[in-house]
């Protein structure tokens, strides 16, 4: 202790107050029971998840159309079908313009005034409501065509996965070192060549788990379904007409009065994220396992 | 030596060379290179054509209905699409107060989701926390209101509303028939979805914040909340206000759970127990069978307002985590 | 075989920085030529001059004649077309990741569209063979990965994949600065056997390198060529007072 100090002896040797250990003691304990409170709904969603829905998955139930109301069986094979096409339709647009948008960016759009445009809009697009893009692709394509289709379902959802999948497909180029361009312009590959055969190719798996978060952040979407797709009580693969979709049929089930189809609603809604916790997983493991194989 | 034997000498022409090496072909890439660029630059535009594309849209389907009303549009209570008079009053109103309702809830509970996993989890329990933590943003919105319907409003219709009646009745907010449906359940549903943002942007926010500020407070002797507060929290303020702004945009536009459990009556009443309606639910239930020109021009309208909110809240959001997390790559929206 | 270099009046930019001023240099064929000086001299710069890579670089341009044998680089073809006529070797060994022994040393040829199976399988041999690296992956060209071999097989690797489309110049910058001291012999080895059928261009800020494997030598400083000659004269007796304070250390 030097000869003139201020603080005076107690300072350095006085012990943690009670205050500030209880206070320390106390938020870690309010943090912890944050924690709880948010998985619970967690645990309690998947759990009743099962619980209801397990029942009602029978072959019946993945194969067969609805019933009409009031009849007890059916199921909702139309509506599993019906995802896959607007799911198809939305990809064929979204995945191509969105990888397309994250090359520009990554490639020739790094540090221009236009790519943060782009990258700020991309940013802004990604909070549109969903139920927003259902008016525009409402606008641009059901009331073209006079009636309801899959094909709006899938422009709706590819509005959706553009964005999306521009801004991960850039990030997931902007890892590729630039020494691996290099090397191959310095073999007198052409620009173009580079992009698509070196660097694309070495950022592939990371790019394939932007596009699949994308599909299944679009798989369960159901408010842009509502006036686009609008849904179907039979099978449809007629991409202009309207068609079922999952998401779209739990909805229309859960809300109604009868327990046959809150059962059924039940079971849809757990084939419906047993569908994206899979695809989800699977991009994670896939990701893993080719992030250490392009090392 | 194995292969063909290299020619000999530079005085040979460059043509003949050419004849011996593998690659024959030199032809100039540039037009390729051209036509790739043009093809790539199409994409990116397609990003700027959809605002345009969705802002023009909006705007000339609503037009009947902002010519009809004008501003007034917004403060008048009448929804009675039978005499053709619209106002969206009560969607504001239920669209403010679901959403404030569900940042009440959400924003303690994900701070201190975001801060158990940053400071205090043990490293092992970390990844798995943050994965159940982002599972729960992968739940649909339509798997939410399922869950919502059956299981929350019960809850709350036999349970929690008669206690909060009979201790907080007197605040004028829990007042009223507990039908279970209604503003409160809209605003735990919401609040449940919207943890997932927040916390996972206060989680990048405080990884962001340099080792050496944390250590700096340790090294004055702070108990470990201390050098949260100010060696962590402080100094990542901006973008946890950033990501509760970005949550506050999910809670504006969130359509199907809140719809199925807000019970739909475009109502204005100080009672949370009371039924309710928001901006995106009136959309998605009343759209596709909206007859009449003015009807629907009316909901687009109403389609409009949510978009500009949405995106100037997006936007003030974007900018304050940028502050924070300038340079760090973000994450995708999962 | 190789080919001479003709360099008259090169200089280059970085934005409004100028970084090389006014470079004459006549490199002679089949031999090996180091550029030497200290760190920020312009020599990784003026060797990227020469097969157009420094135009990478946004911003960066250059102005002056260089010829490669016959052909003018800055004149008429396009910087895709010299670069297939040059090769390349970096700092920082950079397989492609992605692609096998086997496929990285095919990539130059696959890429420029090359198809003839049975040579493509010949020419790798032959460039594994020259790059001294053959023996010890022939068994494992296509099962192991570019980026799965020692830093020291890894840059042996980069320079099979650039021999392989039969350049008459190799340009290596700085080759074994990334590498341990046994890897930089058998590189250096390599680089003597090689002079046989190419002409190489070595960026090193190592001298004594320099005075192993070169025959003549660029001394540069702050982009400008001081001095250039045999190598053994610009070590023993350098005619510049600045080339005699670098060798003797007295700076850089």
């Amino acid at each position: 202790m030097p000869k003139d100090s201020l603080l005076g002896n107690n300072f350095a040797s006085a012990p943690l107050s009670l205050g500030r250990r209880s206070m320390n003691l106390l938020i870690t304990f309010a943090a912890g029971a944050a924690v709880f409170l948010v998985l619970l709904p967690l645990g309690a969603i998947f759990a009743y998840l099962i619980y209801k829905g397990i029942g009602s998955i029978n072959w019946a139930f993945l194969t067969q159309t609805p019933k009409p109301v009031g009849e007890a069986g059916g199921g909702m094979a139309n509506a599993i079908a019906g995802t896959s096409l607007i799911l198809l339709i939305a990809s064929c647009m979204g995945v191509p313009i969105g990888i397309g948008g994250g090359i520009y960016l990554a490639e020739y759009g790094r540090g221009t005034r236009f790519g943060n445009l782009i990258r700020f809009t991309a940013d802004v697009l990604n909070g549109v409501p969903s139920i927003v893009v259902g008016i525009v692709a409402y606008s641009l394509v059901v009331l073209t065509q006079s009636h309801f289709s899959a094909l709006a379902g899938g422009v709706a959802l590819a509005i959706m996965m553009i964005p999306t999948i521009t801004r991960t497909t850039e990030e997931m180029l902007l890892l590729v070192p630039h020494t691996v361009r290099e090397a191959a312009y310095g073999l007198g590959v052409a620009r173009w060549r580079t992009t698509l055969s070196i660097t694309l190719r070495t950022a592939t798996s990371g790019v394939i788990t932007g596009v699949m978060l994308a599909f299944a952040r679009v798989a369960g979407e159901t408010a842009p379904l509502l006036f686009t797709a609008f849904g179907n009580q039979y099978w449809n693969w007629n991409i202009n007409q309207p068609t079922a979709a999952l998401s779209l049929q739990v909805f229309t089930y859960a809300i109604s009065p009868f327990d046959e189809w809150h059962k059924q609603a039940w079971a849809g809604a757990l084939i419906l994220i047993v569908l994206i916790v899979c695809s989800v997983s699977a991009v994670r493991l896939a990701a893993s396992r080719g992030m250490l194989k392009g090392a | 030596m194995p292969g063909p034997q290299p020619v000999p000498s530079q005085e040979l022409a460059v043509e003949t060379r050419v004849y011996e090496r593998p690659l024959g072909r030199t032809g100039s890439s540039q037009v390729a290179d051209r036509i790739f660029y043009l093809a790539m630059l199409a994409c990116a535009l397609c990003v700027l054509a959809l605002v345009g594309v969705i802002i023009y849209e909006l705007a000339s389907k609503s037009s009947l209905s902002w010519h009809a009303f004008g501003w007034r549009f917004f403060f008048r209570s009448e929804w009675d699409p039978v005499n053709d008079q619209f106002g969206a009053l009560p969607f504001v109103y239920g669209t403010i107060v679901s959403s404030l309702l569900a940042l009440i809830i959400a924003v303690p509970l994900a701070v201190g989701v975001g801060v158990f996993i940053t400071e205090m989890s043990p490293p092992w329990l970390k990844t798995p926390l943050a994965f159940t933590t982002e599972l729960l943003a992968a739940i649909p919105s339509v798997i939410y209101g399922l869950w919502a319907i059956f299981v929350l409003v019960p809850l709350l219709r036999l349970y929690v509303q008669p206690l909060l009646a009979k201790y907080l009745g007197w605040t004028g907010l829990f007042e009223g028939p507990p039908y279970g449906i209604g503003m409160l359940a809209a605003g735990i549903i919401l609040a449940i979805m919207v943890v997932p943002i927040i916390s996972s942007i206060t989680r990048e926010v405080m990884t962001a914040v340099p080792q050496q500020q944390r250590e700096a407070v340790l090294a004055l002797g702070a108990t470990r909340w201390e050098m949260i507060r100010t060696g962590v929290l402080r100094n990542a303020r901006a973008g946890i206000m950033g990501g509760i702004i970005l949550g506050l945009g999910r809670a504006l536009g969130e359509t199907m759970a809140v719809t199925m459990v807000i019970g739909n009556r475009p109502e204005i009443a100080k009672s949370l127990f009371a039924p309710g309606y928001t901006m995106a639910s009136v959309i998605a239930n009343e759209f596709s069978e909206a007859t009449g020109d003015t009807y629907l021009s009316a909901l687009v309208e109403v389609g409009l307002a949510l978009f500009l909110v949405t995106i100037i809240v997006n936007i003030v959001a974007q900018f304050l985590v940028w502050t924070v997390t300038r340079g760090t790559p973000r994450r995708g929206n999962a | 075989m190789g080919v001479g270099i003709q360099v008259d009046k090169l200089n280059a930019w970085f934005g409004k920085t100028q970084a090389l001023y006014d470079i004459n240099m006549t490199v002679a064929a089949n031999h090996a030529t180091a550029v030497i000086g200290p760190s920020g001299c312009g020599k990784s710069t003026f060797v990227r001059c020469l097969n157009r890579m420094h135009e990478t670089i946004p911003e960066a341009r250059a102005t002056g004649a260089v010829r490669i044998g016959e052909v003018s680089v800055y004149n008429g073809t396009s910087a895709v077309q010299i670069r297939r006529r040059i090769g390349m070797v970096f700092q920082k060994p950079n397989p492609f990741p992605t692609m096998s022994i086997y496929d990285n040393v095919a990539a130059g040829l696959k890429l420029n569209g090359f198809r003839d199976r049975r040579r493509l399988d010949e020419i790798v041999e032959r460039s594994l063979t020259y790059a001294a690296l053959w023996h010890e992956v022939k068994d494992t060209l296509k099962k192991k990965s570019g980026a799965s071999l020692s830093g020291g097989q890894q840059q042996r690797l980069c320079i099979a994949r650039a021999l392989a489309v039969e350049p008459e110049v190799l340009l290596m910058d700085e080759p074994c600065s990334a590498l341990d001291p046994i890897s930089t012999g058998k590189i250096e080895e390599l680089i003597f056997q090689l002079k046989e059928r190419f002409t190489i261009v070595i960026v090193t800020h190592n001298m004594q390198q320099a005075s192993r494997v070169a025959e003549f030598t660029g001394f540069f400083l702050l982009g400008k060529l001081i001095e250039f000659d045999k190598t053994e004269k610009i070590f023993t007796t350098p005619s510049d007072k600045r080339t005699e304070d670098y060798i003797t250390g007295r700076f850089g």
